[in-house]
């Protein structure tokens, strides 16, 4: 059905619920970020669905004016599934917290990647529980005072970037929270996707974990500590836009335009859309810079395109329309 | 070709039971379902019970690694695999000593005696050879050197190895069976046709050894005579043979294409509920949508994730995956969607006997989850009427928007039996509470005033946009709700709602006596069993005052539960647990005393045991 109702606002997709997050939670402008992406993708506002999990991320869908729901911890990549394999027209998308889709929800998280169904999702890593107030997590530092670790966490963590692309994720994004232009676009770009997407927000929690990214997301580094790539552009940082990478045998290297004769030329130009995905995990495990932006986005078949041209090619076979069809094939025989 | 003479001598008999066992890789169930194929076929009532190794391929000759197929065939009504062997068919030493059992002294035993080699005999454990020590001396053996008759008739043929020629023994017995019990071969000669359409050489071979096997029983002396079991009176229709598993995946085809909505199952492998997957992912030219999850958890997810956006969503398992599911299923209780959970149960707790079949996950059924979750329960009691069950289940789901969980078994669900085919047009239909447009002051909570049953407003429906989750809900607005007494209504409104759904389903009718001294209970895969043996105490022993219970529908239970229990003496309750039902009819019938029989040794109930406690209990 076409309507021509003119183009949303972020407020269609916003809703009556007062929004219950802590105040200065990167929360906030991920909603606002994603509220002002929507309207821009020209999905319409009845097709999107939102499923969470479980975590303050997770009340997510309850501030959307969408369909939504709240499902239970780790779980949402699988019901997503199930919303998107039941009707591939709908907009789906899956919201997650560090817990939530690497400890809980471990499995789904990597089968749903492995799988490629066209879902969009955002996962909220700020490297601690807060719901439960306060113990490490799978992302939580090594040495990490948390609740559950009072003399220094033990656990090395994932790196949420590196254990996606191992698990075959076709698109993978990272931004910081603090960047609600370039994680709407972000947004945007997810959402036009065909496949799984995964954006990591690196998203500050003021009460458990306060200041984690600062060294990365903080207005007076960033420009220094993070390269923001762009596809097809070269991977160039720094306030003076003088800092980029090159490959130093099986390493990349940052240098300095200008310096020891390396000009613009030699900086290695971001190619997102190959299907190799060996220098996106070299990008992904970057810490100095950290990488953001989109640092992977392959275009493959998903699931949904395998299973319907297996049914069409079924349906197209087989002599059976109705049940009735089937019941009575084969060997039957009569009872009089 | 065989021109089969009906034989003018043939015994007529009533109903008989063979065991066909030998190895696991002997071909023993294929055997098996080509006789109740062929017998059905010629219009026998039929039920038959698999029976093999939890071990793919247990090491060959060993007593574990015996694979056995038990077919009962009738002119009268046959409603179980049966108890004591008419016929025993043993392949090798380790099916002899595993299965003589069952089987009455003075009753058949056919065996392949070139299989009692020294080294199969110490694989079975024999210290002496059985078949020379005297210790058969009671039954009736025809030794036959299955082995070297099957390289004899096929010495001629080409393209077959002495592997594959082994492998067609199975049907060298066959063909005897035939002959033995006055049945066509055709039908298997047929199927042969089929299954080796492009491998003539095979169908060539496995012809002439069935065919071997038929002369070589019409021939011998070791057989005198041969038994014959006309038509059993059944009535008038089309059938098929199904087993349980089938008919549960077709039940939910059906139900499908009557509700208007597409079929979703999101589906883990687990043992022995995975036959309803590979029956479903066979028919996508219906629109199924068959997922195989990562886990059991996925699995049912998925299907409440199809379920929101409007699909007639299942999920199938054992026991020890609806542990796994319970916290998912709970979230089904508080969203109130539509859908299935399909138990076919295994004896536990654990991974405990995964081949065997139980009733022992009723609790678990019941309430297997946090919090007040009531979910209606319902349990198909022989491998036909999984089709019905099935259906049943997906037009209570959507007609009350409440999941359900069917409880089978792996005694139904591997077992089967003749199905007067049901075409769609007599189902009864099946109603949904889907909504499609916007109404003034619409909430996703809104409910029917008979049922309680929630309005269904699904994803890509303009206006209807709203948000469901685990956190409990305002039961005017749906919003979340911290609220005290919210939350007793709303968990009194969920109960409610599963209670009424006894004005939607039949009321409990006993069979035999209406009235009297005992009445006996079952409930599930067991119907066959209590059914014949109280049938059997009734018409032959002349206890006219015994009655018989079968409850399918446990939660809510029928609404006259009450009245049929207080018009009987004594109440006796018999399931394959350590005593589940009878505690919940005890929880709902205070006044009543009940007595109980268990068994928990993975297996069916046998007619003699039945009848026995009947009697201790009837006097």
């Amino acid at each position: 059905m076409e309507t021509t109702v003119e183009k949303y606002t972020y407020k269609d997709f916003a809703n009556d619920q007062e929004v219950r997050w802590c105040p200065g939670c990167d929360d906030y402008v991920i909603l606002r970020s994603v509220q002002k992406a929507l309207p821009e993708t020209g999905v319409k506002k009845e097709d999107v669905v939102f499923i969470s999990g479980i975590g303050c991320s997770s009340r997510f869908p309850y501030y959307m004016g969408t369909y939504g729901m709240h499902g239970i911890h780790g779980r949402a990549p699988a019901i997503a599934s199930g919303v998107k394999l039941a009707n591939p027209d709908l907009s789906v998308w899956v919201i997650t917290g560090d817990g939530d889709s690497m400890a809980i929800g471990g499995n789904h998280f990597i089968h749903v990647l492995r799988r490629n169904i066209d879902l969009n999702i955002i996962l909220f890593n700020n490297e601690i529980y807060g719901l439960t107030k306060g113990q490490f997590s799978p992302t939580s530092l090594v040495g990490q005072k948390t609740k559950s670790s009072p003399y220094g966490n033990t656990q090395p963590p994932f790196q949420p970037g590196e254990l996606a692309i191992g698990a075959k994720a076709r698109f993978f994004a990272r931004i910081g929270g603090n960047a609600p232009k370039e994680m709407t676009d972000i947004f945007i770009e997810a959402q036009k996707f065909k496949g799984t997407s995964l954006v990591e927000v690196l998203q500050n929690c003021v009460i458990f974990n306060d200041g984690c990214y600062v060294k990365y997301t903080d207005k007076k580094v960033r420009e220094d500590k993070q390269l923001f790539v762009e596809h097809g552009k070269p991977m160039i940082f720094g306030k003076n836009k003088d800092q980029g990478l090159v490959l130093n045998g099986l390493k990349l290297e940052t240098v300095t335009i200008g310096e020891n004769g390396i000009t613009e030329e030699d900086i290695l130009i971001h190619d997102a859309k190959t299907e190799d995905p060996t220098m996106h995990q070299m990008l992904v495990r970057l810490e100095d810079p950290l990488v953001t932006g989109i640092i992977r986005s392959f275009q493959d078949v998903t699931l949904e395109e395998r299973e319907d041209a297996l049914t069409a090619q079924i349906k197209a076979k087989s002599e059976f329309r109705k049940t009735n069809d089937l019941f009575f094939s084969g060997e039957t025989y009569q009872v009089n | 070709m065989i021109t089969l003479e009906k034989n003018p001598n043939a015994e007529a008999l009533d109903a008989v039971v063979i065991r066909f066992v030998g190895d696991s890789g002997d071909g023993m169930q294929l055997t098996g379902t080509q006789f109740s194929d062929t017998s059905a076929m010629f219009g026998n009532d039929v039920a038959t019970f698999p029976n093999y190794p939890s071990e793919i391929r247990a090491p060959q000759g060993s007593l574990y690694g015996v694979s056995g197929f038990q077919v009962h065939i009738g002119s009268v009504e046959v409603s179980t695999p049966g108890d004591n062997l008419d016929l025993l068919v043993a392949m090798n030493p380790a099916g002899l000593k595993t299965n003589l059992y069952a089987v009455k002294p003075g009753n058949t035993i056919i065996i392949d005696s070139d299989s009692f080699t020294k080294k199969n005999l110490e694989k079975a454990q024999y210290e002496t050879n059985p078949l020379e020590d005297g210790s058969l001396e009671n039954y009736r053996v025809v030794q036959v050197p299955m082995t070297s008759l099957t390289k004899e008739a096929l010495k001629d043929v080409e393209g077959m190895d002495n592997k594959s020629i082994t492998r067609s023994k199975n049907m060298f017995a066959l063909g005897m069976v035939y002959w033995l019990y006055d049945r066509n071969p055709e039908h298997t000669i047929e199927f042969f046709e089929k299954k080796f359409k492009n491998k003539p050489h095979l169908i060539k071979a496995n012809t002439k050894v069935l065919n071997a096997g038929f002369f070589y029983a019409e021939t011998i002396e070791l057989i005198p005579n041969s038994y014959s079991i006309s038509p059993a009176k059944m009535k008038e229709g089309t059938y098929r043979i199904i087993m349980g598993n089938t008919a549960t995946a077709w039940g939910f085809l059906a139900a499908a294409e009557k509700s208007g909505r597409e079929l979703f199952l999101g589906s883990y492998p687990i043992t022995p509920a995975t036959d309803i997957l590979h029956e479903l992912v066979k028919h996508k030219h219906f629109g199924v949508k068959a997922f195989q999850a990562e886990d059991e958890i996925a699995g049912i997810s998925s299907a409440i994730g199809a379920s929101f956006a409007g699909d007639l969503a299942i999920t199938t398992t054992s026991g020890p995956g609806l542990a796994l599911k319970g916290e998912a299923l709970g979230l089904a209780v508080m969203i109130e969607l539509p859908l299935v959970v399909v138990n076919v149960q295994r004896g536990g707790p654990s991974t405990g006997l995964p081949t065997k079949t139980e009733q022992s996950d009723l609790m678990q059924a019941m309430y297997g989850r946090n919090g007040e979750s009531p979910v209606i329960v319902i349990a198909a009691s022989t491998p036909a009427n999984c089709f019905n069950y099935a259906y049943q289940a997906s037009k209570l789901a959507l007609e009350h928007m409440t999941p359900v969980v069917l409880l089978t078994d792996g005694y139904i669900a591997n077992g089967s039996a003749p199905w007067k085919i049901k075409s769609l047009e007599e189902m009864p239909e099946i109603k949904n509470n889907l909504v499609n447009e916007v109404k003034e002051n619409w909430h996703p909570y809104d409910r029917d005033e008979d049922t309680l049953a929630r309005n269904w407003a699904i994803p890509g429906t303009p206006g209807l946009e709203h948000r469901v989750g685990g956190l409990e809900k305002d039961r005017i607005t749906g919003d979340v709700s911290h609220v005290p007494e919210n939350h007793e209504i709303m968990t009194h409104t969920r109960a409610e709602k599963v209670k009424r759904v006894e004005n939607y389903i039949p009321e409990i009718q006993p069979e035999f006596a209406q009235e009297g001294e005992l009445l006996v209970i079952g409930w599930g895969g067991t119907y066959g069993s209590l059914h014949s043996a109280v049938k059997q105490i009734v018409e032959e022993e002349g206890y006219n005052n015994i009655g018989f219970a079968h409850f399918n529908y446990i939660n809510p239970l029928p609404k006259n539960t009450g009245e049929v229990l207080s018009r009987y003496k004594k109440i006796l309750v018999c399931e394959l647990n350590n005593g589940q039902f009878v505690n919940v009819l005890r929880m709902n019938f205070e006044e009543q005393k009940f007595h109980q029989f268990n068994k928990i040794q993975g297996l069916p109930f046998a007619n003699s045991e039945l009848i026995e406690k009947f009697k201790q209990i009837a006097k």
